[in-house]
């Protein structure tokens, strides 16, 4: 029976948090329309818990458990820890603004938690099922968040779109699986490898197979050519949403990339490079050109997600170590930097007023000067303007493709931020150079400005001393792989 | 107790002090952010004194070495140490810093604090690019002062300032990015170092050097400015304040030249001899062309901005030569060119703050007013001129000098400038100062007043001592220009 439990052990933070939002859901059933920040308080409870159940059994090595569907190692616990983190970020940074729309419910923390746990599966998952149940967990609770302001044509419109399209790329995905599952013979990422490696006659199923996993994950990440989501999404769903789908499942979404492509069909890297390469190179050109041209800034800074992803993959494609360590690097940093760049919106509206329109931030720099240089180092950090962390983010993925040879991609890569330059500047120029023509007061609460000063703030400790970070970075990818 | 950490000091003392600065707050605090950015521009000068003081002559090595891990999983330091071509432009940014601070005081009444904070900060980060020996700290240090510098001319600047705010940031981020790219394939190449002086013994092949031959020209051509990537400068600098003024033309066009002498010359050494004729032509260019440009010039800001872009024309001349004269001459002409620009600036900023225009045409007969005013403002032009006996005639006479060795009709077209830097310098001076008061307002101006005559009385000592006993600044290059000359004599080819 012990035998039985103990093997249950590796994932009782997943455990946790499926216990909890279950009581959750039934808690916030009982309570009246006053006490909704009981439902609140127990989502930063459990994601707390869950923190300290996976810091309290950080792993050393890879540990396969359930039948080697789930795996735990340093890098997804390392992983989890930023999850939590930044969901709890999203909490903090939503909550006035989700009471002033109506949307103070239940249901909004229920699917945060629930996506969360999918993200968990995803990050720790060593097995095609498992990876899709995750996925899927997390796709699921995100299309109903887009959804719950019911009145809002433009989120349901948003809702819609996400709904329609996540499903494709899902059967993609499950496609190009059924595909890899013919040839190896298994869903186990492990015995996927086993077999790539010891070379298989049956080339093209596998390359179909690959591309199809390939357009699958493009999808989920927003690249280029299958990012037609992301703006209509990033721009439709209420700013608290957008939040959310702009940080932590960038996160898992990496997780899930480097699982497949870096665990499983590892040997096959010269497949995957030269589509990657191609995916890279369209986001990072197609984000920073269209976020030019955006006078919204969730529309523009959805296309600078896209970019971002087009460099993140730019680690990944390296297919060594040290791109594994710098794309992991990166999209650390670039949640942190997402989370703040949303959360300073959210901070900025208040009750019947979206502060998501480019001009809204016109001379924040007399409003609050504070707030307006938190975000400047938000803007030249996702530049990559040292001395904060976006610049070190950019640096280790351009070492890590010079690496293998490929410079062209790394001038290409600096020539598309130059361009991605001018638009983060943009707003850096609107703060700071232009006069204000919005002159209510900021009504922001202090525990989000405190969250938003340490968000801002890590920004430039971490330019100045990233090393603790790139090491756990380093460590993480180390040992996993 | 702080021997160990002198440059340390000189880069963090401004920065903390800018950030003090910043603390203070709104305008309703304004006299104390002013009392403590003197204070902290002050300290920052005297900390970098004992580089003066301890600076060892007779050695090319690196003084005053700091050298830490910073970031172990990229093998990068926090390494820093100075030569005899740094350690000048350390002490010349913070004499600067100051005058900038003093110069400020009064004509900016906005937002002081963080007027005074971004000129602090980016003065300790402009100390940090020269003392940085490790690549990436470079790099850091190198576009860290874009943010406060994009700020001061967007902020504080004239009407078109943001147009001039944007084209200077992508710019000069343009060059610099390709300079990265080149750092990182160096880090390859020399098997995993970010250190510059390890780079200085890396071989490379020809391919490999030219291409990066022209991504460093590109970075650093774009801050010196060379033509034709100066097009930036007349805009920046027409728009920005008086102190941005001051510090792009005396500072971080030196950055610019700088990086020629600390990458360029002695990691690409085959490059270096074999393109030559191209950085030879562009300076020459430079010299000649822009010159004539600056004499059509009607604005008086825009005309000492291109005369800024041809006398560095003169410094990337002087280096190509190979030779220590024009290496030597190059570097004086920086030095000279910091107290010369900046004073010239500091002059139209005590014409704008009466007058409110930088127009030629609305001057006229200001000697009657002004005349304290106009005798400094006579010497400064003549140092541009490069009038014997001022700072302005030592570089140029030794770069066209060198010149002349390696081959005369260099020397022939570098001359030009002594005949178009004194039309148009002198030809503007007539305009501005002699003649019939013809403008109303003339009337009205005040002489300069102890605030302002002790900027520029400084800094016409300057001017003074340096062209008449330039010795002390030569030797502490000389050593050092001698170690560098021997790095670019030897070939890199594998």
């Amino acid at each position: 029976m012990s035998d039985f439990l103990t093997q249950f052990a590796p994932a009782l933070p997943e455990i946790f948090v499926l216990a909890m939002v279950s009581l959750i859901l039934v808690i916030d059933a009982a309570v009246d329309d006053s006490k909704r920040y009981v439902a609140y308080v127990l989502s930063l409870a459990t994601v707390v818990g869950a923190a300290v159940l996976t810091a309290r059994d950080f792993s050393t090595m890879p540990v396969l458990a359930l039948g080697g569907l789930f795996i735990d190692d340093p890098l997804s616990d390392v992983l989890k820890l930023f999850l939590y983190l930044s969901v709890a970020v999203v909490m903090v940074y939503s909550r006035d603004y989700l009471r002033q729309r109506g949307l103070y419910k239940g249901e909004f923390f229920v699917l945060a938690l629930f996506a969360l746990l999918g993200m968990m599966v995803m990050v720790s998952a060593s097995h095609f099922l498992t990876l899709y149940l995750g996925l899927e967990l997390l796709s699921l609770s995100l299309y109903a968040m887009v959804a719950l302001q019911r009145d809002s044509s433009v989120a349901t419109e948003a809702a819609m779109k996400y709904f329609v399209l996540g499903a494709l790329a899902s059967g993609m995905l499950l496609y190009g699986m059924s595909m890899v599952y013919g040839v190896t013979g298994s869903l186990a990422l492990g015995d996927i490898a086993q077999n790539l490696a010891d070379g298989t006659d049956l080339r093209i199923p596998l390359v179909f197979g690959i591309v199809f996993i390939v357009a699958g994950l493009a999808f989920k990440l927003g690249a280029v050519p299958f990012h037609m989501w992301v703006p209509d999404v990033y721009h439709g769903a209420p700013t608290a949403m957008t939040l959310f789908i702009g940080s932590a499942p960038k996160i898992a979404a990496f997780a899930f990339v480097v699982r497949i492509l870096g665990q499983g069909l590892e040997s096959q890297v010269a497949e995957w490079r030269d589509m990657l390469v191609i995916l890279a190179v369209l986001s990072m050109a197609l984000g920073n050109l269209a976020a030019i041209a955006q006078t919204n800034l969730k529309r523009m800074l959805a296309y600078s997600t896209i970019s971002h992803m087009g460099f993140m993959l730019l680690g990944i494609l390296a297919g060594s170590q040290n791109g594994y360590g710098s794309a992991m690097f990166y999209v650390l940093v670039y949640a942190l930097m997402s989370l703040g760049g949303f959360g300073m919106i959210l901070l900025l509206s208040r009750a019947g007023f979206e502060a998501d329109q480019l001009d809204d931030f016109k001379g924040l720099n007399r409003r609050s000067p504070w707030l307006a240089f938190l975000m400047l180092l938000l803007m030249f950090s996702m530049v990559g303007i040292p001395p904060t962390v976006g610049f070190y983010a950019k640096l280790a993925v351009l070492q890590a493709v010079v690496e293998i040879g490929y410079v062209w991609l790394a001038v290409a890569a600096v020539l598309f931020s130059l361009v991605g330059a001018f638009y983060y500047l943009r707003i850096v120029k609107l703060m700071y150079f232009d006069t204000p023509h919005d002159t209510e007061a900021i009504s922001a609460c202090p525990d989000a400005r405190v969250i938003m000063s340490a968000n801002g703030l890590a920004v430039l400790a971490l330019g100045i001393l990233p090393q603790p970070l790139m090491a756990v970075c380093v460590h993480a990818i180390g040992v996993s792989f | 107790m702080f021997g160990q950490s002198i440059l340390s000091l000189v880069i963090w003392v401004p920065i903390l002090a800018g950030v003090a600065v910043l603390a203070t707050g709104s305008d309703r605090n304004a006299a104390l952010a002013r009392w403590i950015a003197l204070a902290g521009a002050l300290l920052g000068l005297i900390v970098a004194i004992p580089l003066a003081t301890g600076f060892d002559t007779g050695t090319s090595a690196m003084q005053f070495v700091e050298k830490a891990a910073w970031i172990p999983a990229f093998n990068i330091h926090y390494h820093l140490g100075v030569d005899g071509i740094s350690m000048p432009l350390i002490l010349l940014n913070s004499f600067i810093t100051v005058l900038v601070v003093i110069a400020g005081w009064q004509v900016i009444q906005d937002k002081v604090a963080q007027y005074m904070a971004a000129f602090l900060i980016m003065s300790g980060l402009i100390n940090g690019v020269f003392a940085a020996l490790d690549g990436i700290l470079f790099y850091v240090f190198f576009e860290g002062m874009l943010i406060p510098l994009y700020l001061i001319v967007g902020v504080w600047g004239g009407p078109n300032r943001v147009y001039a705010a944007f084209k200077f940031f992508l710019y000069t981020l343009l060059g610099s990015l390709l300079m990265l790219v080149s750092m990182i394939y160096l880090y390859f190449q020399s098997g995993g170092s970010f250190d510059i002086q390890t780079w200085h013994t890396t071989t490379l092949g020809m391919t490999a050097q030219t291409l990066m031959f022209f991504a460093f020209l590109l970075a650093f051509g774009v801050k010196v400015p060379m033509w034709p990537v100066h097009t930036w400068l007349p805009d920046a600098h027409v728009e920005a304040p008086t102190g941005g003024s001051v510090v792009l033309a005396a500072i971080t066009l030196k950055v610019g030249a700088y990086g020629f002498l600390r990458f360029i010359l002695p990691i690409l050494p085959d490059a270096s001899h074999e393109l030559a004729w191209f950085v030879i032509t562009l300076s020459l260019i430079a010299v000649a062309y822009i010159g004539l440009v600056a004499l059509v010039q009607a604005d008086m800001k825009k005309l000492i901005a291109y005369s800024s872009i041809a006398h560095m024309g003169f410094v990337t001349l002087g280096f190509f030569m190979f030779n220590p004269l024009g290496l030597e001459g190059g570097l004086v002409q920086m030095i000279s060119h910091g107290f010369v620009s900046a004073a010239l600036f500091l002059c139209i900023g005590v014409m704008y703050d009466r007058l409110h225009s930088r127009q030629i045409k609305d001057y006229g007969g200001l000697v009657n007013k002004m005349p304290v005013f106009a005798a400094f403002f006579m010497l400064f032009a003549m140092a541009n001129a490069g009038l014997p006996a001022t700072s302005g005639f030592v570089g140029e006479f030794m770069v066209i000098m060198a010149a002349t060795k390696v081959n005369f009709w260099f020397a022939f077209v570098a001359a030009t400038t002594l005949i178009l830097g004194a039309a148009y310098t002198l030809w503007m001076y007539k305009r501005v100062v002699f003649g019939k008061v013809t403008n109303p307002h003339v009337e009205e101006m005040r002489d300069v007043n102890a605030r302002e005559i002790l900027i520029l009385g400084v800094l016409a000592i300057c001017v003074l001592a340096m062209g008449l006993y330039p010795k002390p600044f030569t030797d502490v290059m000389y050593v050092s220009v001698v170690d560098l000359l021997a790095h670019v004599a030897q070939s890199k080819l594998p």
